[in-house]
């Protein structure tokens, strides 16, 4: 285990582990994409109340969902860079970010584009809605205090206390629906009780939140190795890489 | 296919506006959400590549076997 954990923190085995992976992940991952895109909006029945528009949903919630789990991630390695002052972890916690932020930004304009012929408005200031603004302007606090310190160990160190901090909005977000009146529908899909979605539109829906968890890893991997090639610029494997004229 | 043509998919019932504009949206943030960071590294190897080879070969600063 602890092998393991020191593994993880050697930049060359990193780059070439995550080159690995993304060569049979990413093609996974797009496929998986256009294969559960194409079946929700194309071969699922229409919502008996909403009609077509809720065909948005397999984006909306899968962004939604790894947007929050994503957040996670970026306090978890927040909390490791923190605690045992690991380089990779601070590389992690600092690729999460722009991704989060994608993701959150998916979740609130698709949200937006789905309430207008839903709830008649484009935004309303209710409680799930505002806390995921919060989640993303969260996301993008990472990215700008990263760039704003000249000290890129204290920029980690920033970071990591905002990202930790931040993990107090992610319950709130979970249980606004049920804390709150809220014009956004309570969970469809729930681990306890009964879930309130009809299969044939389950089925696509569990694909595409799959196929978004998939989609966080390559883009995560792929911030990561651009990072780690940046940080070890000066090292003798990232020289010989350049050299040979590409990547792993 | 749930709908009959083409036209009707595109259409769907006056909601195909709202529907095709999320997924282009999200089209759009995926394809740079990938693709920036492959673009970043690279760039960063192309410099870096460059330097070495105005450099005879040597990277400055370039010592440490990690």
């Amino acid at each position: 285990m602890w092998s393991l954990f020191h593994k993880f923190g050697s930049p060359p085995w990193l780059y070439r582990l995550s080159g690995s992976i993304l060569r049979w992940l990413l093609p996974i991952t797009v496929i998986a994409l256009v294969a559960g895109a194409v079946w929700g909006v194309l071969f699922t029945p229409p919502d008996f109340r909403q009609g077509n528009s809720y065909r948005i949903i397999y984006i909306h919630v899968p962004a939604a969902v790894v947007a929050l789990a994503g957040y996670y991630v970026m306090a978890i390695a927040g909390a490791v860079s923190l605690i045992w002052r690991m380089k990779m972890a601070d590389v992690a916690m600092r690729a999460c970010a722009p991704i989060g932020a994608a993701l959150t930004f998916i979740a609130l304009v698709t949200g937006s584009i789905w309430g207008k012929p839903t709830w008649g408005t484009w935004w309303v200031w209710d409680a799930r809605i505002t806390s995921m603004l919060i989640l993303f302007f969260l996301y993008l606090g990472v990215v700008a205090l990263y760039e704003a310190y000249e000290n890129k160990e204290l920029a980690a160190k920033a970071c990591a206390v905002l990202s930790l901090v931040g993990t107090v909005n992610i319950p709130i977000i979970y249980k606004s629906v049920d804390w709150w009146y809220s014009l956004h529908q309570p969970a469809s899909i729930k681990f306890t009780g009964g879930t309130t979605i009809d299969p044939s539109m389950l089925y696509p829906l569990l694909l595409m939140i799959v196929a978004f968890y998939a989609l966080f890893t390559c883009a995560l991997l792929l911030n990561m190795r651009a990072e780690i090639l940046q940080r070890e610029q000066r090292t003798a494997w990232v020289r010989r890489l350049a050299a040979a004229g590409e990547s792993d | 296919m749930y709908f009959e043509s083409m036209a009707a998919a595109l259409q769907m019932e006056g909601h195909g506006a709202f529907v095709w504009s999320a997924y282009l949206i999200t089209l759009g943030a995926i394809v740079l959400i990938l693709y920036a960071p492959r673009r970043r590294e690279k760039r960063f190897l192309r410099q870096l590549e460059g330097q070495i080879r105005r450099s005879g070969g040597k990277v400055p600063g370039a010592a440490k076997e990690v």
